[in-house]
């Protein structure tokens, strides 16, 4: 089944009022979940087993996918609320542009993830990732959070934060200067950060069992926040 | 540290001065006030921007202002602006920044183009007796005609004339001058733009059917809402006054409104990069495009925007191949609320040698049917827009010449935010002076005007339907071009 009458499919179902929808033998159709925007905000449970292709829960608009497997580049590219679960690895710019909802990695995410991430009054877009990121995590970030847990080795990520100017980013673990953008603030989590980090790492947790963390060790180990040093970073550029 | 640059402009007032104030009230860059002790205006003209509120508001007509009669010693090579450019430079450290087109002088090609007229052979014909067709459709075309009830073809923007307004973003332009846009294109059976500053919830049900909503690099205030809530939608890569340059709007500008709109926290800076960063090939493209046509169940047109810069006719391909439905081009002297000078005015092509290489090359290569062309950046008259089409256009954007309509003087400070007109400016009390209905009502004129006369010279030529026109470059003769000029125009020099 190609992509465009696969998400046809899709959107039959929504407004013919379903709410769980599991495919197989996906492979490489792109877009699953775009086209499920209704004003009235039908909501559906999609569960994937396969490999969904790019932009996976593209603009998703409240609904929760959950991937068995690997996902490619532009998970939850601009999504605006719902969950996205992946069972494995997922691709390059990795929730981009995102202002809301939550999207779950179990193993790591590829370049330019959390790319341009922003938040806006309610919405506060997560993103939590089992191992870690390869280079330019969180560039231009303007709002959200990004935990990355290091479960499966240490952040060699370079140039993480380039132009970012809001939002955090908690790293288990440590990372050095050298990978980190001057703009961007290192320091250690304080009591509220601890809580958010309780509260989306528990919910991990939740979504994968068969890792068998322990929330209270995950959460006793070396932790690192990489915040922005200003919300304004150009604002001396002009004359 | 003090300036070292002289005033750009004298300010005269005249014995019927009556010291009511208005011009201090008026000015928001604060060049006039009251001096007590003497009982009379005092001016200070090193802050005047040009912008001629004052003299239009004086109720006594007492305010003059001209260009400022002072020079330093002539010189070819450095020329007052360029030492003045170094003189701020060497004040402030940073990149000089302006509104507005380039004001530089590019050669005009609209001015040197002549339009035909019918005399005996192929008669004229009369627009105030005659239908004339000025509808157009902009998407992409089937490529032959098929009788079948089921025949399924791509969505189309219908145009009541080949007009459009321009992006232009709520944030970069106040509520007031986007709402009379809005109010304006649903009037004449046109489409605004919103630029990328998304679309106020508020104004959604009212102006979707004459939206066209923007996805730039910030992504600022999408959603599949948004996108919905819109007649067609575009995909900013480029615009002709930044080529290559991304959007900043500084968080200054960013009210409690403007950051609803935009989706980002109040007081943030909203930076668009550069580049798209999910786009790094015309497969990516592609990929951006076909996602909007997800998200928007297939329903609606999709736009890709460029600047016009070298080679566009490839890049132009590409878009088309990537499975646009509306190419818009830009040109060099298209506007903006702020841009790095330097850039506005070494970047890029003008529209009209943009516009006549991309219709070309995609006829060429037998696509032409497969997308429409918008042209924009310099589109100061109906003649132009006429011109236009006959290079190949469907239809233009116009951006500065609507801004002229509500009033703006192009002073070019649309980056200080403090616009006296009330058109580009988040200040409550300088928004106000911008109405809403009668600024909407300007625009509707301006579109009404350049129809009648567009219908004018249809109806000379002895055309009676736009998509007549199109492509018709035998319809123009170049005056004062060179060979390459008229062979990249692909039109034929006067006389011939």
């Amino acid at each position: 089944m190609d992509t465009r009458e696969l998400n046809s499919l899709l959107r039959e179902l929504m407004l013919a009022g379903y709410e769980r929808v599991v495919l197989r033998n996906v492979c490489g159709q792109r877009y699953i979940g775009t086209r499920l925007y209704s004003p009235q905000r039908r909501v559906m449970n999609i569960e994937i087993h396969g490999t969904p292709g790019n932009d996976l829960g593209a603009f998703l608009f409240g609904h929760r996918i959950i991937v068995h497997g690997n996902a490619q580049d532009g998970v939850g590219n601009t999504m605006e609320s719902g969950e996205i679960v992946v069972a494995g690895r997922a691709g390059d710019v990795t929730g981009m542009s995102m202002r809301g909802g939550r999207i779950f990695v179990k193993g790591d995410v590829g370049y330019r993830a959390a790319l341009h991430m922003k938040e806006h009054d309610q919405k506060r877009p997560v993103i939590v990732v089992g191992g870690t990121s390869q280079d330019f995590l969180g560039e231009y970030m303007a709002g959200g959070i990004v935990i990355l847990l290091g479960l499966y080795g240490a952040h060699n990520a370079s140039f993480i934060g380039s132009g970012m100017h809001g939002g955090a980013i908690y790293l288990r673990g440590s990372v050095r200067g050298a990978q980190v953008d001057s703009h961007v603030l290192i320091s250690r989590p304080d009591e509220t950060d601890m809580e958010i980090l309780r509260d989306h790492i528990s919910g991990f947790i939740e979504r994968f069992p068969d890792l068998s963390l322990d929330l209270e060790y995950i959460l006793d180990s070396e932790w690192t926040k990489l915040s922005p040093r200003s919300s304004r970073p150009y604002g001396k550029l002009y004359a | 540290m003090r300036s070292l640059v002289l005033p750009d402009f004298t300010i005269s007032r005249s014995e019927e001065c009556d010291g009511c104030r208005a011009c201090e009230h008026q000015c928001p860059f604060g060049v006039h006030t009251y001096d007590a002790s003497n009982d009379r205006m005092v001016s200070d003209s090193r802050k005047c921007a040009g912008c001629q509120r004052c003299a239009v508001f004086c109720p006594k007509g007492a305010i003059e202002i001209r260009p400022a009669p002072s020079f330093y010693r002539p010189n070819a090579s450095w020329s007052r602006e360029r030492i003045e450019d170094i003189k701020r430079q060497a004040e402030t450290g940073g990149v000089l920044l302006t509104g507005c087109g380039s004001d530089k002088p590019f050669r005009i090609y609209w001015d040197h183009m002549l339009l035909n007229a019918s005399q005996v052979t192929n008669p004229s014909i009369d627009p105030l007796r005659e239908p004339m067709e000025l509808r157009t459709f902009l998407g992409s075309k089937p490529e032959r005609i098929l009788l079948r009830d089921d025949a399924d073809t791509d969505p189309v923007l219908t145009l009541e004339t080949p007009i459009l307004f321009s992006a232009m973003s709520y944030g970069a332009i106040s509520y007031n001058a986007f709402q009379a846009l809005a109010i304006a294109a649903s009037r004449s059976g046109t489409f605004f733009n919103t630029g990328e500053g998304g679309m106020p919830a508020e104004m959604r049900p009212l102006f979707k059917k004459h939206a066209i909503v923007q996805v730039a690099s910030g992504r600022f205030g999408i959603d599949a809402e948004y996108l919905n809530c819109a007649a067609a939608v575009e995909i900013k890569i480029g615009q002709g006054a930044k080529p290559g340059i991304g959007g900043h709007l500084p968080g200054e500008k960013v009210s409690k409104h403007v950051a609803a709109t935009r989706m980002i926290p109040e007081g943030t800076d909203a930076i668009s990069p550069a580049p798209h960063h999910d786009i790094y090939s015309i497969e990516d493209l592609e990929m951006l495009i076909s996602a909007i046509k997800e998200v928007t169940n297939y329903e609606k047109p999709v736009i890709v925007k460029v600047a016009a810069v070298h080679n566009i006719s490839a890049i132009a391909s590409g878009i088309v191949r990537a499975g646009a439905d509306i190419l818009a081009i830009d040109g060099m002297r298209g506007g903006t609320g702020a841009a790095p000078k330097v850039i506005r005015d070494n970047v890029g092509i003008p529209i009209e040698l943009a516009i006549s290489a991309v219709d070309r090359r995609l006829r060429d290569e037998g696509i032409r049917e497969r997308c429409s062309i918008i042209a924009g950046g310099g589109i100061r008259s109906s003649a132009d827009v006429v011109k236009a089409i006959a290079l190949g256009a469907d239809a233009v954007y116009i951006g500065t010449a609507a801004l002229i309509a509500m009033g703006c003087t192009l002073c070019q400070r649309c980056y200080t935010g403090r616009c006296s007109w009330g058109i580009c400016t988040q200040d409550p009390g300088l928004m106000r002076r911008l109405n809403v209905e009668e600024a909407s009502q300007r625009l509707v004129n301006l579109l009404s005007a350049w129809s009648h006369e567009i219908k004018e010279m249809l109806g000379g030529m002895g055309i009676n339907a736009i998509e007549s026109l199109r492509g018709n470059r035998d319809q123009l003769r170049g005056i004062g071009l060179h060979e390459w000029e008229l062979d990249l125009l692909g039109i034929r020099g006067a006389g011939e």
